[in-house]
């Protein structure tokens, strides 16, 4: 099908120059991206590009069956574009943040509001949706929450303990890491990319260095992309078996939930074997790796990650054998395929409604060109089906580790690189944890970023969350929001 | 059948919390580098090699004067170690650094090549706080590495509860706060808004890199650099994460439960 396009192609983790990226005045360009979705593909980022007193729009898209990503451009405009959210809702937050960054205006887009605008010490969250009748309610929650948590507001309109609809308005985040991108990259650059989203670090970090790599042409030898493989599933087993327990945790089934807050340390002391840090800061940088996993190391890593999956799956059946866990979460917060399909939604969260998407199988790079972690799919897009996935996620990735650590490639563990190409655009997708992480970096004349994008999987994933609430008891939020467990500062950025 | 099951297999675990502070801490991973230390004495002369190799300008050194390393803004990513020529500044494997005045965090200077770690708090808030401390979290931009290490705190293996210190959703309910990232110009509100609810006394702690000195984001102009920029600070825990040693450590000592420095177990 991407044969057809007009977009540039090119794929996974890699560049081409800005002069090919074909550019159509902004109402084709709007009509030739609803176009392209119509036909399967899915909306990765769209984004402007500050051209003179004017912006340029930017479209990555994916063709996920054709393992492809194609980008196209809008010729430099003021003012206003035609939204494509009314029908393409996938780019209805996209067009928000055009319009609160560049100062165009999505004409027709349905709810235009700030994303993370700043106005007297808290975001600018605008007005809420309300649903007006006597037997109605609000409850606002947040920022600050109940737990040990980000910050973000939750207004949940209520019939009596039925939610008719939930909007969430987040912003409490915003560091300016975009911002702060331009010109670059800087000395503080690789440290803001582990830190963009805390829990996601590995998987941020590999997407700035596969980008970094990109424009400078280099690929990174075997044995660090080998490396951050092991890492990023790594990563996924500690959050993974994190929100498991947490989700027990609510439905007041402690014994799991003791023990996978335990478990979880140990996955995450697994990663800080590696590189000394919890959270796998300081391995992954551009051109490589930091640390080397040498064959003792590794031994001794594969030994106590056999324990902990051990451990992780035993904490895990126990709450799969209870009864009362899985009618606490079978058609609780539902979000059909059809709605998840129109979102563009990513990651754990999209595949629970059995939507087979995930970047290491869909745009592999890196070392999963030469090994793979089947997909996980469930059909019926509630709360047991995104704890169902988790679940067994955390089964395939411990198996992928098993086999990995035990066959390490020979070979460097850096490359030293050159300057960024001048000119150039590149698009990076990892599949973190919780989603699609994509990077899109466009360098100026010298090769520094001209503009820097982070989509988080958080970005595309809140909406779902707010849809599946309606009808849901406002009780069941907090298993409808661990089972989501999104990021706010990876949203925020 | 299944319910029987379950008390076995929690009963085959037993009891998984550590014995620290009682019995030795657990060990930090081999790789972890711990508190840094600077021996500005070793330096050679006018050399400035790891002023640039900071990521986030930690380092500084005037001309004629000693280096000083601000372990209020490190990330601990030992750049600067392996920059070093002369091995002036070297990783000691302490997971102790809580400090109560932001200055303690400074290297470099004769005499004070380490962090001078926190004292208790004074006789009639421990009196208050020693035996019972109730803290409300703020997250103020953290990136939830701080906030996952704290939540760790409460996991059945540090049992935090056992000192008596629990973390509450009221800040009615709090005798403090505890604060992670920057503060960003958009949670300024909710911050001031969380600390004036608090009943005085009141104590706030600030926890990670972020809330000490805006840490990687220090400068940014939607960001505060940190949380003495707001209100008063009483505990400044350092590291991007703290470990959740490094934070246990400090609350044990700001109450005036860990009073000596414990020696490195081997």
């Amino acid at each position: 099908m991407s044969d057809l396009t007009h977009f540039t192609l090119l794929a996974n983790a890699t560049s081409v120059p800005w002069s090919d990226v074909p550019a159509w005045p902004v109402a084709d360009f709007i009509d030739a991206i609803g176009a392209e979705i119509t036909r399967g593909a899915r909306l990765c980022s769209l984004f402007g590009v500050p051209e003179g007193d004017a912006t340029q729009l930017v479209a990555v898209l994916a063709f996920d069956a054709d393992s492809t990503l194609a980008i196209g451009r809008s010729t430099p405009l003021t003012g206003a574009f035609p939204s494509l959210t009314a029908t393409h809702p996938q780019a209805h937050l996209f067009e928000r943040e055009i319009w609160e960054q560049h100062g165009l205006t999505p004409e027709g887009h349905p709810w235009l509001k700030p994303v993370r605008r700043t106005h007297g010490g808290a975001p600018a969250t605008g007005e809420f949706f309300r649903v007006d009748g006597g037997e109605i309610h609000e409850v606002a929650v947040g920022p600050v929450h109940a737990g040990i948590i980000e910050p973000g507001h939750f207004r949940f309109q209520c019939a009596g303990e039925e939610v008719l609809h939930l909007e969430i308005a987040l912003g409490y985040q915003h560091r300016g890491i975009e911002e702060a991108l331009v010109g670059g990259p800087h000395r503080t650059t690789l440290i803001q990319m582990e830190t963009l989203a805390g829990d996601s670090s590995i998987a941020h970090a590999t997407a700035h260095a596969n980008l970094i790599e990109a424009l400078t042409h280099i690929e990174p030898p075997l044995r660090a992309q080998w490396l951050r493989s092991i890492a990023l599933e790594l990563e996924r087993l500690a959050n993974h078996t994190g929100d498991l327990g947490a989700l027990a945790g609510d439905v007041a089934f402690l014994p799991s939930s003791a023990a996978c807050g335990k478990i979880r340390g140990d996955f995450l002391n697994l990663t800080a074997e590696i590189c000394g840090n919890r959270f796998g800061r300081g391995l992954v940088r551009p051109g490589g790796c930091q640390h080397d996993l040498e064959p003792a190391l590794a031994a001794r890593l594969l030994e106590r990650l056999i324990t902990t999956l051990a451990d992780s799956g035993q904490a895990i059946a126990w709450m799969w054998d209870a009864a009362a866990v899985r009618a606490r979460f079978e058609n609780v917060g539902t979000v059909f395929p059809a709605q998840a399909s129109e979102l563009g939604m990513v990651g754990p969260a999209a595949r629970a409604c059995g939507l087979v998407r995930d970047v290491r199988y869909d745009h592999p790079v890196g070392w999963h060109r030469f090994a793979q972690v089947p997909v996980t799919v469930w059909p019926d897009g509630d709360v047991f089906a995104r704890a169902r996935v988790r679940s067994l996620e955390i089964q395939r990735s411990g198996e992928f580790l098993c086999e990995q650590l035990g066959a390490p490639p020979e070979s460097d563990l850096f490359e030293a690189l050159d300057r960024p190409a001048p000119d150039t655009i590149a698009v990076a997708l990892v599949e973190g944890w919780r989603g699609e992480v994509c990077h899109v970096a466009l360098t100026d004349s010298v090769g520094c970023f001209r503009r820097y994008k982070i989509t988080d999987p958080s970005f595309h994933n809140w909406i779902g969350l707010a849809l599946s609430l309606r009808g849901t008891a406002i009780s069941d939020f907090p298993i409808c929001n661990k089972s989501f467990n999104l990021s706010y500062c990876g949203f925020d950025l | 059948m299944f319910v029987t099951d379950t008390l076995l297999h929690r009963l085959k675990r037993g009891c998984e919390t550590m014995a620290y502070p009682k019995g030795p801490p657990p060990a930090l991973p081999e790789r972890h580098g711990g508190a840094l230390k600077v021996d500005s004495g070793h330096c050679v002369v006018d050399c400035r090699t790891c002023v640039p190799a900071c990521p986030t300008d930690a380092i500084t050194r005037m001309e004629g004067l000693p280096v000083n390393l601000d372990l209020g803004r490190c990330v601990f990513c030992s750049a600067c170690v392996q920059a070093c020529p002369a091995q002036a500044i070297t990783q000691t494997g302490d997971h102790q650094m809580a400090v109560t005045r932001r200055e303690d965090l400074l290297l470099g200077n004769p005499g004070n090549e380490q962090v001078r770690l926190a004292t208790a708090l004074d006789e009639k808030l421990r009196k208050l706080f020693g035996r019972s401390l109730r803290l409300r979290q703020v997250s103020a931009g953290g990136c939830n590495a701080c906030e996952a290490d704290t939540n760790v705190l409460g996991t059945i293996g540090w049992d935090l509860s056992r000192f008596g210190i629990q973390f509450v959703a009221s800040p009615r309910h709090a005798d403090g706060l505890f604060v992670t990232g920057p503060v960003t110009h958009a949670m300024v509100l909710a911050l001031q808004k969380t600390y004036d609810a608090v009943p005085d006394p009141k104590i706030v702690i600030a926890t990670g890199v972020c809330a000490i000195s805006g840490g990687p984001f220090a400068g940014h102009p939607q960001v505060n650099n940190g949380v003495a920029a707001i209100l008063p600070v009483d505990l400044f825990i350092p590291g991007c994460p703290p470990h959740p040693l490094t934070i246990l450590d400090g609350l044990l000592r700001m109450l005036g439960r860990l009073e000596t420095k414990i020696g490195r177990i081997p």
